[in-house]
C-alpha cells in the first residue's frame, strides 16, 4: 500500500517539490539564525560566551563578562577616555573630577602634601542631565505614590517580566543614589565581593556592615534609614565619601560599576513580594542612567539592550591617541552617542557555531570579552613575512583585526619560602635565574598561544605607567639586547648559573641527587603537550619536573597555605596603575602573613620593596613615583620571583560593516561608540549565504537509489511462485 | 492495577532518598561550602568575611547533616542537607547559586528540550522500525548482511562526529539551515531540522539493528508462516503480525525514555544552542552550581521512575495477557 501510494518516480518528484517549497518559504537566507530586527533600528549583533552572566547587580558582579552589560547600563562617577593611551580617567556620571580634601586626625583640613593625612574626603557633583531609563520602579500614581508596590505575592502574580508593567517613570539621578549604592556594597545581606576590600578604606563601612547584620530581613530594608560615617549627602546633586588616609587609586575605583548609582525606589521595587520567585530582581534587571537599557534578559539564549531614551547628551571624542585619525577612528568625532539603537548578545557555547556565524555575517564581531583566537580561530591566521596575519579568505571578506594586549599578566611564580627554590641568598637567586632562562617564554607562546602574548620583562604590562619599552625595559638577568631586540641568554649561561647555585648538571653537589622541581597547575589550564614541552625545556639544564594538577579550589588551598613550590596564576588589572600590579609582590599581601586570600602568592618579602611600595601607593603620578616603580621592578628582577610571565594578547575580528573597533583594556563602556553600516551588512549577508541546493537533489536521488532495488526485489517476490 | 501503581510509588521514596543522599555527599566531598563561596565570589579580594556572608546569604552556614547546637528535631532540620535536599521532596527546588529560581528555569527550559527531543524520538522510532522491518523482509540475503554491516558501522561512529559533520556540511558548507540557535519568534522549525536529523541518523545504526534482532525472532514463529500461507502480503505480515508481537521488548526500551524527553540531551543542546534542560545541567556542572545539579538529578530520578512505571503499564496495553498485581 505504502509503495503503491508513492511510486519511486512520484516520490522523487515530491521531494523536489518539497525542496522548492522550502526554498520559497523565507525571504532572506535560509540559514539566518537571527530573528527579525525591529524596522528602522540599527542592531548590533554580538555574542556572549561561553556562559551567560551570573550577576548583573553592580554590588554583586565582579566578572568582565558581566561588566560588558553593566557598563552600558550604568554610569559610575568616573570613566575612561575611549581612545587615548595611556588610559585617561574622565568624569562620567559626575560633572567634574572629585574635589579631594585632606584631613588630619584632629579633623583639620591640611595640605595635600602633608604627611599626617588621616582622611581624604572626595566630593562629587552628579551631572544635572543624568536621568534614569524609563522603568516601572519610577512609575507613580496621581498622588505621587509608587504605582507598583504590592502587599503580597498574589497581587504581583500577573507581572512576570519587566515588559508586563504598562506604566513607566523616570527621574534625575540624585546624589543619594550614589550613596545608597555604596551602602548596598556594605550590606552583608548582598554578600558583595567588594565589602572586605572597600571596608579597609571607606570610613564607617565595617561598622555599617556589622549593624546591618542584625537587621531582620523580611522584605525591603531601606538603607537610607542607616547612616555610614564616611558618606554624606550634601545636597540633591553633591555627595562626599571619606576614606581612611591617602589612597589616590580610589579615583580609579570610582570608575568601576560597584559605584554606579542605585535608586532606592528601584531596590524597593525589586523587593516586592513574589518577584524573587519570578527572577524579577535587580540582579537580573539592571536599572541605570547609561546609554542603553536592558529590554530582554533570557540568560538561556539572549540579552537585548536598547538605546536609553533618557540618556544625557554625550558625544564621540574629538581627539584620540596618535594614529587613531589615520585608522579612521575619528570619523565619528562630535557625533551624538550612542551610534546604534539596539544590541543583541546571543549565548554561544560552541566555537564552531560562533565561528561559522561570524563568517556568515550573523555576528558583527568574533567576541566581546574573550578574543577566542588562540584555540578557536586558528584557521583565520597564516604566518606571513610580518608574523601572524589574517588569512586570504578573511582578508577578502574585508574582516578587520583588533589586537588587544590586556592590562593583565599570567605567570608561574616561585614560592619564596620553599626550602629548595625559595630564599634570598645569591645561590638561590642564581638557581631561579637558571630556571627562568631555561623556560623559553617566546617559544612557549608561539607554540601554545599562536604568538598571542608578550613575554613579560616586569610585572607591569603595556599601557600601564611603569612599563618600559626597548633596551631599558628588559630584564638583564634573563635577556641581552641584541640587534635592537631582547635575546634570551644562552642555555650554557643557565647551566653555569646552576653550577654556581650548587647544582652542576642539574644534580645537587652535596648529595648527587637530581634536582626535581614541582609545579602546581590547574588541571584545566595545562595540557600534556605543554607538560612535555616544559619537561624538555628544563631537561636542557638537567632539571626534572613533576606536575601536581588540581582543580581551582585545591590549587587555591595550596596557595593559601603556602604548600606549593611553583604555581600558576594571573592578574587582570582593576585600574591602570602600577600599584595594581606591584601589590602582587607586596609582603603583607602574602596569604601566609595576612592569613587571607592575599595576592602575593609567591610570599615575596623584601623590606626595601615593601617600603617603596608604601611610599609609591600614596604618591601622585610623576617622576618621583616612576623612580620608585623602576626600583621595585629592579628588585623583582634581582630576586627572580617569578619563573616566567606573559602579557596575554587577544585578537578580535570585526566584519567590515563594524566601525570604531578600538579595544579598551580597562573599560567596557564602549558599546556606545560602535557604528554599524546596516546596508552593507544586509548586502554581504545575502551574498555570503546563498544556499547550496544540489545536495538536496543528490540526497533525494540517493534515497531513491537505495529504495529502488528493495522495491524491485519486493515486487518480484510478490509475483514469484512458491518454488521460486 | 491501582494498588500496583501506589506500591511502586511508595517503593520510589527510598530510591529518591538514596539518590539524594548520594548526590549530596558526592558533591560536598568534592566541594565544601567555602569552596563554593570562593568560586562564586571570584578570584579577587575574597576575604573570609565575604565567604561567611555568602554562606549565610545562601544558607550554607549550617552543619551538613546534624546541628548539635539546635534542640530537638531542629538538630536534623536546621542543616544544609535538610534545607537543600529534603525540601526537594516538596518540589521546592529553591534558587541557583546565582540567585535564580530553579522551578521557573526548569519550567521555561523544558519546552525547548521537548521541541527537539520529541520529534527526534518519534521520527527515530518510526525510521528505525521501518528500516528494521525492511531488512527483516530480506533476511538471509546480501541486502540483509549489507544492512547489518552498515548498522554496525553507523554505531561505531561517535555521536560528536554526526553533530560536527552535520553542522559542517548542512549548515556551514551548504548553508541550508542555521548552524545553531533557537528562538520562538518566527520560524522555530528551522532550528530543529538539523538537530532532529542528526539525532535520527545517529540512532539508526543501534536502533535498527536492535529492532531487526527482535523482528527476526518473531519472523520465524509459526503464526507468521500461517499468515503467509493464508496469502497475507509481506507488508501486512510485517506491520500487522510481526510488529505487534515484538512490541513488548520495544516498549521496554522506549517507554522508559518518554518522561526523560523533558530532560533533553546534553550534547545536542550544547552544540546546537538549544536552551533546554540538557544544557542547563551542563552549565550547572561547569559552574559548580550544586543547587541546580541536585534539582536536576532529583527530577531525572523521578522521571526515570515514572518511565519504568509507564513501561509496566504499557505491557498491559501491548499484551492483554499481562496483568499487574
Amino acid at each position: 500500500m505504502l509503495f503503491r501510494l508513492a511510486a519511486p518516480r512520484t516520490r522523487a518528484a515530491q521531494l523536489l517539490i518539497g525542496a522548492a517549497l522550502l526554498a520559497g518559504c523565507t525571504d532572506g537566507p535560509w540559514n539566518n539564525p537571527n530573528p527579525e530586527s525591529p524596522p528602522g533600528l540599527v542592531t548590533y549583533q554580538s555574542v556572549m560566551t561561553p556562559l551567560p552572566p551570573k550577576h548583573l547587580d553592580p554590588a554583586l558582579s565582579y566578572a568582565s563578562d558581566e561588566s560588558l552589560f553593566l557598563m552600558q547600563i550604568y554610569e559610575p562617577p568616573m570613566g575612561y577616555h575611549y581612545l587615548k593611551r595611556p588610559y585617561e580617567l574622565l568624569p562620567l556620571g559626575v560633572e567634574d573630577f572629585p574635589q579631594i580634601t585632606y584631613i588630619n586626625a584632629e579633623g583639620e583640613t591640611i595640605d595635600p602634601e602633608a604627611e599626617d593625612v588621616a582622611y581624604s574626603v572626595y566630593e562629587l557633583t552628579v551631572r544635572a542631565d543624568a536621568r534614569y531609563q524609563p522603568h516601572p520602579a519610577f512609575a507613580v500614581d496621581d498622588r505621587g505614590a509608587p504605582r507598583y508596590l504590592f502587599a503580597d505575592a498574589s497581587e504581583s502574580r500577573p507581572y512576570r517580566q519587566i515588559s508586563d508593567f504598562p506604566e513607566l517613570g523616570s527621574r534625575p539621578v540624585a546624589a543619594n543614589d550614589y550613596v545608597y549604592a555604596i551602602k548596598r556594597l556594605a550590606d552583608p545581606f548582598n554578600a558583595s565581593p567588594m565589602l572586605g576590600f572597600m571596608a579597609q578604606y571607606i570610613v564607617g563601612m565595617e561598622d555599617f556592615s556589622a549593624r546591618l547584620k542584625d537587621v531582620p530581613r523580611d522584605g525591603w530594608v531601606n538603607l537610607d534609614d542607616y547612616t555610614m560615617d564616611g558618606l554624606q549627602v550634601v545636597d540633591d546633586r553633591t555627595f562626599r565619601i571619606t576614606i581612611k588616609g591617602r589612597y589616590p587609586q580610589f579615583s580609579y575605583w570610582l570608575a568601576m560599576h560597584f559605584f554606579s548609582p542605585i535608586a532606592p525606589e528601584v531596590d524597593r521595587f525589586f523587593h516586592n513580594p513574589g518577584f524573587l520567585d519570578r527572577n524579577l530582581t535587580l540582579d537580573w534587571w539592571p536599572v541605570g542612567s547609561g546609554p542603553f537599557m536592558m529590554v530582554k534578559n533570557d540568560p538561556n539564549s539572549e540579552i537585548v539592550l536598547e538605546r536609553n531614551p533618557n540618556f544625557r547628551e554625550d558625544y564621540f571624542p574629538m581627539e584620540g591617541a596618535p594614529g587613531d585619525a589615520e585608522q579612521g577612528l575619528l570619523e565619528d568625532a562630535g557625533k551624538r552617542l550612542p551610534l546604534i539603537d539596539r544590541a543583541v548578545f546571543r549565548l554561544e557555547k560552541e566555537v564552531l557555531s560562533l565561528w561559522t556565524k561570524f563568517l556568515q555575517g550573523y555576528y558583527d564581531r568574533s567576541g566581546e570579552s574573550h578574543g577566542n583566537t588562540n584555540r578557536v580561530f586558528d584557521q583565520a591566521f597564516v604566518v606571513g613575512p610580518n608574523g601572524v596575519e589574517l588569512g586570504a579568505e578573511l582578508a577578502s571578506h574585508g574582516i578587520t583585526v583588533s589586537p588587544d594586549v590586556k592590562p593583565a599578566i599570567y605567570y608561574y611564580g616561585f614560592n619564596m619560602r620553599d626550602p629548595v627554590l625559595g630564599g634570598y641568598s645569591e645561590e638561590r637567586r642564581k638557581l631561579r635565574r637558571a630556571l627562568q632562562i631555561a623556560f623559553d617564554t617566546e617559544e612557549y607562546l608561539n607554540i601554545f598561544y599562536k604568538g598571542n602574548g608578550i613575554a613579560a620583562q616586569s610585572p607591569i604590562p603595556p599601557g600601564i605607567p611603569g612599563f618600559v619599552e626597548g633596551e631599558a625595559g628588559i630584564n638583564p638577568y634573563v635577556y641581552d639586547w641584541v640587534d635592537g631586540a631582547p635575546k634570551r641568554k644562552s642555555i650554557e649561561h643557565a647551566r653555569q648559573l646552576l653550577t654556581e647555585a650548587g647544582y652542576p648538571n642539574g644534580r645537587d653537589a652535596r648529595t648527587g641527587e637530581p634536582l626535581k622541581i614541582f609545579i602546581d597547575v590547574q588541571s584545566q589550564a595545562i595540557s600534556s603537550t605543554s607538560m612535555n614541552w616544559m619537561d624538555r625545556a628544563f631537561g636542557r639544564i638537567g632539571v626534572q619536573v613533576e606536575y601536581r594538577p588540581a582543580d581551582w579550589n585545591r590549587t587555591r588551598e595550596k596557595l593559601l597555605t603556602g604548600n606549593t613550590q611553583i604555581f600558576s596564576h594571573g592578574w587582570l588589572a582593576d585600574y591602570p596603575d602600577p600599584e595594581n600590579f606591584l601589590f602582587l609582590l607586596y609582603g603583607p599581601e602574602s596569604p601566609l602573613i595576612c592569613k587571607c586570600d592575599g595576592a602575593n602568592n609567591a610570599s615575596y618579602e623584601r623590606p626595601e620593596y615593601d617600603e617603596l611600595f608604601r611610599q609609591m601607593r600614596i604618591l601622585p603620578p610623576g617622576e618621583e613615583r616612576d623612580a620608585l616603580v623602576a626600583r621595585m621592578v629592579d628588585l623583582y628582577r634581582e630576586d627572580a620571583v617569578w619563573l616566567f610571565g606573559y602579557y596575554p594578547k587577544d585578537i578580535y575580528l570585526n566584519n567590515p560593516w563594524v566601525h570604531n573597533n578600538k579595544r579598551h583594556g580597562i573599560s567596557k563602556n564602549t558599546l556606545k561608540y560602535v557604528r554599524i553600516d546596516d546596508d552593507l551588512r544586509e548586502r554581504k549577508r545575502e551574498e555570503w549565504n546563498q544556499p547550496v541546493i544540489w545536495p538536496l537533489y543528490a540526497m533525494s536521488a540517493l534515497l531513491v537509489a537505495l529504495l529502488l532495488p528493495g522495491i524491485i526485489a519486493y515486487r518480484r517476490r510478490l509475483r514469484a511462485t512458491a518454488r521460486q | 492495577m491501582f494498588a500496583y501503581i501506589v506500591r511502586r510509588l511508595i517503593y520510589a521514596i527510598p530510591i529518591l532518598v538514596g539518590v539524594n543522599l548520594l548526590t549530596f555527599t558526592l558533591f560536598f566531598v568534592v566541594n565544601s561550602p567555602d569552596d563554593m563561596a570562593a568560586s562564586q565570589l571570584g578570584d579577587k579580594y575574597v576575604t573570609p568575611e565575604a565567604i561567611e556572608n555568602w554562606k549565610q546569604k545562601n544558607g550554607y552556614d549550617k552543619p551538613l547533616f546534624l546541628n548539635p547546637d539546635a534542640a530537638g528535631v531542629a538538630q536534623l532540620t536546621d542543616t544544609i542537607f535538610f534545607d537543600k535536599s529534603v525540601r526537594l521532596f516538596a518540589f521546592d527546588f529553591g534558587r541557583s547559586e546565582s540567585g535564580r529560581d530553579i522551578t521557573t528555569d526548569v519550567a521555561t527550559r523544558m519546552w525547548p528540550s521537548l521541541a527537539v527531543a520529541l520529534p527526534t524520538f518519534l521520527v527515530g522510532i518510526g525510521v528505525n522500525i521501518c528500516v528494521a522491518l525492511m531488512v527483516v523482509m530480506f533476511r538471509g540475503t546480501r541486502l540483509d548482511r549489507g544492512a547489518v554491516f552498515v548498522f554496525v558501522a553507523l554505531m561505531s561512529i561517535s555521536y560528536l562526529f554526526y553533530i560536527i559533520g552535520g553542522q559542517f556540511l548542512v549548515a556551514k558548507t551548504w548553508r541550508l539551515v542555521p548552524i545553531s540557535g533557537f528562538h520562538t519568534e518566527g520560524q522555530v522549525w528551522k532550528f530543529l531540522i538539523l538537530p532532529v536529523l542528526v539525532g535520527v541518523v545517529a540512532g539508526i545504526g543501534a536502533g535498527a539493528r536492535w529492532y531487526r534482532t527482535l523482528f527476526l525472532e518473531e519472523a520465524n514463529q509459526d503464526y507468521v508462516r500461517t499468515a503467509r500461507a493464508k496469502g497475507c502480503s509481506e507488508l501486512s505480515i510485517l506491520f500487522r503480525h510481526i510488529l505487534p508481537n515484538a512490541l513488548i521488548p520495544i516498549l521496554t526500551g522506549v517507554v522508559v525514555l518518554i518522561p526523560s524527553l523533558f530532560m533533553g540531551s546534553l550534547l545536542i543542546e550544547s552544540f546546537f544552542g538549544i536552551p533546554g534542560l540538557g544544557s542547563y545541567m551542563l552549565d550547572a556542572i561547569n559552574s559548580q552550581d550544586f543547587a541546580i545539579v541536585r534539582s536536576m538529578v532529583f527530577i531525572g530520578s523521578i522521571l526515570y521512575i515514572i518511565g519504568l512505571l509507564l513501561t509496566d503499564i504499557s505491557y498491559t496495553w501491548a499484551d492483554p495477557r499481562v496483568r499487574l498485581s
